[in-house]
């Protein structure tokens, strides 16, 4: 089901569906999951799960030469009532339930950080305000740890926003009580000297809904890990991501669903546009359906819009099915230049080339956009969008 | 009055590595108030006519010129062509995603009138015209022709016709793969267009169906990439008694210049 049209030189587009006895995922990756780092080797660039990046711009996180500054990130958090916020220490029992560092960053992030900010939505509690949690990078080099916690049948809307800059490498874990609702906006909206590395964690409970809409638009490197596992039956994820990826940025989003429990949904679309030289996207899909996994239903779509020459993109849905007894399993990739049919069209009806560029990438977006829910972010994102397009022509 | 003149034009289109000339010296005038018909056989260079005259970059235009009230249309971006008065009703719109019928509209007649519609006013224009074609309000909310069945491609190309009011319109192949109730919804709409006598029409079909509910003042045959005759309404008689048979094989040719006022 892998398709790639009109696909620009410097693209690629693979994809799989593996019906494995042994999981590819796992056995790729260099070393199994592990919260220590000195478990893992330091990344010499050629192994599978770091082939993409680039491993010079990371400022040291990767290799354990990056150390933590006085002023590395500002975190500012505000919650509506009914919401708990906390700092607490690296021994707080609670942290790390939602998912095991997978890279050497990850476990960088989680062997080196102080102290984390835990934020807990009491069961039952059904917000009708946003939690915003605001990371300012001040300069520095830092390490951090957030848990977001909703108990049973609680509500909430979280926005985290990224802006400044800052190497960070941070973890975030979501805990979803049974019944609850979870949706989560990660805006990276860094300088384009920043770095940031860090693994999201998303553990769903029974019959519980997360929803995370990733938007990356900043940083110079950017290399997000959005994770969801099922902590029991019924639970639905939908992961949403949007990038735009600018001359000489390298944005690198690589999603895991684990089905390891029966009855349980997933969707996932991203979507990017890319402009200028040296423009790098990586979108990894990896979804697992583990034999327990029964009555599986899942989705997983990359769409990548290339707007000028020399930028690249490579994108990687992978499926992995160990039952055939599920609803539904599939995915989709495809990298495009703009159509210029539809510029055609446009043009055709007087409209400029310039705003029939822009209402076709506004357009590319909308879906997405539409997903957030939270007019002031959504504008906002409308107005970077347009702004990354001015920029462009 | 608006006239559309197109003298000696020759196109070229690259097909496998290889430069192939479609239009082969194609001589027509179209003014306002008139309708023309260009009938012919597949392949013959209709539609190459019509995306040559609005500018499809696909097109290599070799020799001859176009103009429209005198101004070198040829020398004009695909935009610039529809700001002065050029409108193509394609045969296969394409979708856009994420963009809405009403917003496409909007940001089209705003385009072509040079300034933003009146909010109050477009919203009753384009309601009332949808109402004309018999289309669903629904269907503004939708995205520019995802999802659209042909006769609602057709619908929404004529609607489009009706909103920005072109001086020269194109119509390729707006009967292809239409039922007789949608033909008669979309052919009084263009019929509704032509009654202001302020759009001339060039109306581009393979089949004469069309032409009992459109009357053309002139009809042209288009084969081996030129007009091979020009006549009145009755030359759409003989074409469907007789067929094309007599000009693709180098038959009779009754006249090879445009028809209408020019000839």
């Amino acid at each position: 089901m892998a398709e790639a049209q009109n696909t620009p030189v410097g693209s690629t587009t693979a994809g799989s569906i593996a019906v494995a006895a042994e999981s590819t995922v796992a056995t790729r990756m260099s070393a199994p999951p592990s919260f220590d780092v000195a478990d893992f080797p330091v990344p010499h660039g050629r192994e599978e799960e770091w082939r993409f990046t680039p491993l010079e711009r990371l400022r040291g996180l990767h290799d354990g030469t990056a150390v933590a500054t006085g002023s590395g990130v500002k975190v500012a958090i505000e919650a509506p009532e009914g919401v708990t916020v906390e700092t607490v220490g690296r021994d707080d029992s609670r942290l790390g339930k939602a998912g095991t560092p997978v890279d050497r960053v990850a476990a960088q992030a989680y062997s080196s950080f102080e102290q984390a900010s835990v934020v807990t939505v009491a069961k039952e509690a059904v917000l009708t305000e946003p939690i915003r949690i605001a990371v300012h990078g001040e300069g520095g080099t830092a390490f951090g740890h957030q848990l977001i916690q909703l108990g049973a049948f609680a509500e909430a809307v979280v926005v985290i926003d990224h802006t400044g800059d800052a190497v960070l490498a941070a973890n975030v874990d979501y805990v979803l009580g049974d019944g609850a609702k979870l949706t989560v906006v990660s805006v990276q909206d860094w300088d384009d000297t920043a770095v940031h590395v860090g693994q999201h964690n998303a553990l769903v409970g029974r019959d519980a809904s997360f929803k995370s809409i990733v938007v990356t638009f900043g940083g110079d490197v950017v290399r997000l890990h959005p994770r969801v596992a099922y902590a029991a039956t019924g639970g639905e994820a939908e992961l949403f991501g949007l990038y735009f990826t600018d001359k000489g940025q390298h944005q690198e989003h690589r999603l895991l669903v684990d089905h390891n429990t029966p009855h349980c949904k997933s969707n996932a679309v991203y979507k990017g546009a890319l402009q200028g030289d040296g423009a790098h996207a990586v979108w990894i899909g990896d979804v697992l359906i583990q034999a327990a996994a029964e009555g599986t239903d899942t989705y997983e779509m990359n769409r990548n819009l290339v707007l000028t020459d020399g930028a690249r993109v490579d994108s990687v849905p992978n499926l992995e099915i160990e039952t055939g007894e599920i609803v539904g399993a599939g995915h989709a990739s495809a990298t495009g230049r703009f159509d210029d049919e539809q510029l055609f069209y446009l043009q055709s009806r007087g409209i400029p080339a310039e705003e029939a560029r822009r209402l076709v990438v506004r357009g590319f977006f909308a879906e997405l956009v539409q997903q957030i829910g939270l007019p002031d972010v959504e504008e906002r994102l409308i107005e970077k969008i347009e702004a990354e397009l001015k920029a462009s022509v | 009055m608006a006239t559309l003149e197109i003298r000696d034009l020759h196109v070229t289109v690259e097909a496998d590595n290889a430069t192939k000339e479609i239009l082969k010296g194609v001589d027509l005038t179209v003014k306002q108030g008139e309708t023309h018909a260009i009938m012919g056989p597949n392949g013959s260079g209709k539609s190459t006519l019509a995306y040559s005259l609005a500018g499809h970059p696909k097109y290599t235009i070799t020799g001859g010129s176009v103009t429209l009230d005198g101004e070198d249309v040829l020398e004009m971006s695909v935009d610039e062509r529809a700001r002065a008065g050029l409108f193509l009703a394609m045969q296969y719109p394409v979708e856009i995603p994420g963009v809405s019928v009403s917003n496409f509209l909007r940001t089209s007649a705003t385009a072509i009138r040079g300034e933003a519609p009146k909010l109050r006013t477009w919203v009753k224009e384009v309601k009332e015209t949808m109402a004309e074609l018999q289309m669903d309000p629904a269907f503004a909310e939708r995205n520019v022709n995802e999802g659209f069945s042909g006769g609602e491609k057709k619908r929404h190309e004529i609607l489009q016709l009706e909103l920005l009011k072109p001086k020269i319109a194109v119509l390729d192949e707006t009967d292809s793969g239409l039922d007789v109730d949608a033909l008669k919804t979309v052919s009084e709409g263009v019929n509704r267009v032509r009654a202001t006598g302020e759009v001339g029409t060039l109306l581009i079909t393979h089949y004469t169906r069309i032409l009992k509910y459109i009357q053309p003042d002139f009809v042209h045959v288009f084969a081996n990439g030129r007009i091979a005759a020009s006549g009145g309404a009755e030359l759409a008689d003989q074409l469907e008694n007789e067929g094309y048979e007599a000009y693709t094989k180098g038959g009779p040719v009754t006249g090879g210049n445009s028809g209408g006022a020019a000839a």
